[in-house]
């Protein structure tokens, strides 16, 4: 008897078999109570608000600082006595206790519309403790603490609320019905190291409990494997695995040209400490300030790199100064309400408005990097013109920081690449960023998922003259957008003169594998043919034939000559 | 109908923290409150939403005000609070 097998997309290798554990992200109470009298409706609803309540506050005990002061504030919310006021007063009118419970919680999303855009982060919490409500009045799992240990997660998709909470050491797995490659959750399967598949259609079909076998590379999900699936999948996996480890050291081509290979690290980087790396590409700062009243000082954010920059002594780091603003919206950067937040006031144009945030990061990170050993650098998001660059350069070397760079995600930074690093000592291209301004098109939104994919030419192309100016400046230009933890990828961008490449650990053996088994020609001929295809997808099956692997594969072989 | 005017002594202002301080300590009182700027809507000092969403800034001048005439004792008490430094970090 075949096992059933259901396929999406590798985004996350590795082979696991265990026990489904569905996630019911946004339950729906019924639309009409025929059979509760609102008493009795509201009985259930305020034990439901107080059970919700509880668990969090249970949460905050053992959480951090500003994740408990967030969760209190939900507590707070949840027994807002004006809250269980007005659900009553819905009830008493013959609502149902969904439709009570979505104009009650509507009328507070109201008052938080009115109070500008801090508060918009606030009605999203409101939104997901209404669905915990539900769940809970349902007997349904809403959130990640009601799963059980060691299951794989199942979904329809996984955004940064439903991955708060995850306890990585219970998960095995994760598989979405939705998503595509640079969706959140291959981001954080990435990042823990574990396997995952998305846009796995049929997926959501599979029940809790079945058994079923995951493998991240291939995107395969074998429901109810047989022993001879679990074999060879895993036989397969350990080949692979073994292929890789035989490649170490620092990065380069079969002919020996160099190519540093980095990783990216924000708050959690002991997975990036251990992997075998030259140091860090992207230290992204911003969990520092994230959930915070005020932000944080001087010596508090000196102490906190004191220990990133511990973790990696003697070896590279390169710390990108906060990246926030109108995108993320932080309690302490009084900003107008934007409509274009991507478009807004963010990264380093906050700067212009709150010089003294920027001081005191700079000042806290050239503190830190004079105590450690490790070679810190310093670079600055949403860069746009020449001018920026100077005036970011002389505040970073006031501080006594000697090695200033800054991120190319802005079209125009790029197309000016020379008068840059006239300026500064290095570019570091954010390819995320860079295609979503690029095609003018909204990195989240799946419709538009091709249009910002990293094999598009044209991206190709500003990366190209990026890189280009960097050889005649004589100074390194990198990747550190996750694109280049595509293998193949990889190796186009070293075709297009790229220096370092900077990905999530796990990424690490793959790439480092893929530039070993191609001279730097091979990549300067995957690179002129990609340059020239019609599109991302011919492109990326251009490269795939002439490497030798087959089409269709996303990872594929370890790239070793057949 | 009793009521006070108070400088709000939080740098942070009210929201968050000092809310859930503010509206903590008015939920244990016998009688309701309401708080609000001079020239604005009053809201039930109870509510951490409502409080939150008037955004009040470290500085501004708050009505905290209540229909009983009883509720003096109430009225000094989440005066006090309104009045002192609440963001500090244990």
């Amino acid at each position: 008897m075949t096992s059933q097998v259901v396929t999406g997309l590798g985004v996350s290798p590795g082979v696991v078999v265990g026990p489904v554990a569905r996630l019911i992200l946004r339950p729906e109470l019924p639309p009409d109570d025929v059979e509760l009298d609102p008493d009795e409706a509201y009985r259930q609803t305020s034990a439901a608000l107080g059970a919700v309540a509880a668990e969090l506050a249970a949460q905050a005990r053992t959480a951090g600082a500003e994740a408990a002061d967030i969760l209190s504030a939900h507590v707070m919310i949840l027994s807002d006595p004006v809250l269980a006021e007005r659900i009553r007063g819905y009830l008493e009118e013959g609502h149902s206790r969904r439709s009570a419970l979505d104009a009650a919680f509507g009328e507070f999303k109201d008052a938080l519309a009115a109070g500008g855009d801090y508060f918009a982060e606030r009605i999203a919490d409101l939104e997901d403790l209404q669905y915990r409500v539900a769940a809970e009045l349902l007997g349904v799992a809403s959130g990640p603490l009601a799963l059980p240990d060691r299951c794989i997660l199942l979904a329809r998709d996984l955004g940064p609320a439903e991955v708060l909470g995850l306890d990585p050491a219970a998960i095995l797995a994760f598989v979405t019905e939705e998503g595509g490659r640079s969706s959140h959750t291959a981001i954080v399967a990435r990042s823990l190291g574990l396997p995952a598949v998305v846009a796995c259609h049929g997926a959501c079909a599979i029940e809790s409990g079945t058994t079923v076998l995951v493998d991240g590379r291939s995107g395969s999900v074998i429901v109810d494997p047989s022993q001879q699936d679990i074999d060879r999948s895993m036989a397969a996996e350990q080949a692979r695995n073994a292929g890789l480890a035989a490649v170490r050291g620092p990065g380069r081509t079969r002919d020996g040209r160099s190519v540093e290979l980095l990783v990216n690290i924000d708050t959690s980087y002991a997975a990036g400490a251990a992997a075998d790396s030259e140091g860090v590409g992207l230290f992204r700062t911003e969990m520092l300030y994230l959930d915070r009243q005020t932000a944080p000082g001087r010596s508090e954010q000196q102490s906190h790199y004191e220990e990133v920059f511990a973790a990696f002594q003697g070896r590279k780091v390169v710390v990108r100064t906060l990246d926030a603003g109108a995108d993320k919206p932080l309690p302490f950067i009084d900003a107008e309400l934007e409509l274009n937040p991507a478009l807004g006031v963010r990264g380093i144009r906050v700067a212009a408005r709150r010089p003294e945030l920027l001081a005191d990061q700079l000042a806290a990170i050239a503190a830190a990097a004079r105590r450690c050993s490790a070679e810190v650098w310093v670079m600055a998001p949403m860069v746009s013109t020449v001018s920026e660059v100077r005036s970011f350069a002389a505040s970073a070397r006031g501080f006594g920081l000697n090695t200033v760079g800054v991120m190319a995600e802005v079209p125009a930074l790029a197309l000016r690449a020379g008068r840059v690093l006239q300026e500064c000592d290095f570019i570091s291209i954010g390819t995320n960023d860079l295609a979503q301004y690029t095609f003018a098109a909204d990195r989240m939104l799946t419709a538009l998922t091709e249009l910002v994919d990293p094999w598009q030419p044209a991206l190709l192309e500003l990366m190209r003259i990026t890189a280009e100016a960097g050889k005649l400046a004589a100074k390194p230009v990198g990747i550190c957008g996750e694109a280049a933890s595509d293998p193949l990828l990889a190796a186009v961008f070293v075709g297009l003169g790229v220096n370092s490449l900077s990905m999530s650990p796990i990424s690490l053996s793959e790439v480092r594998a893929s530039l070993a088994s191609y001279t730097e020609q091979d990549c300067r001929h995957f690179a002129e043919v990609a340059l020239q295809a019609e599109s991302a997808v011919a492109a990326r099956q251009l490269v795939q034939e002439l490497a030798g692997r087959p089409q269709g594969s996303t990872s594929g072989s370890t790239g070793l000559p057949v | 109908m009793p009521q006070r005017r108070v400088t709000v002594g939080s740098s942070v202002g009210l929201h968050a923290r000092p809310a859930t301080i503010l509206c903590t300590a008015a939920s244990k009182q016998p009688v309701p409150v309401t708080i609000g700027r001079e020239d604005g809507p009053a809201v039930d000092a109870r509510s951490i939403v409502m409080v939150m969403s008037l955004r009040i800034k470290g500085g501004e001048t708050v009505i905290l005000q209540t229909e009983d005439a009883a509720g003096e004792a109430a009225l000094d008490e989440l005066a006090r609070i309104v009045d002192s430094e609440l963001d500090s970090v244990a």
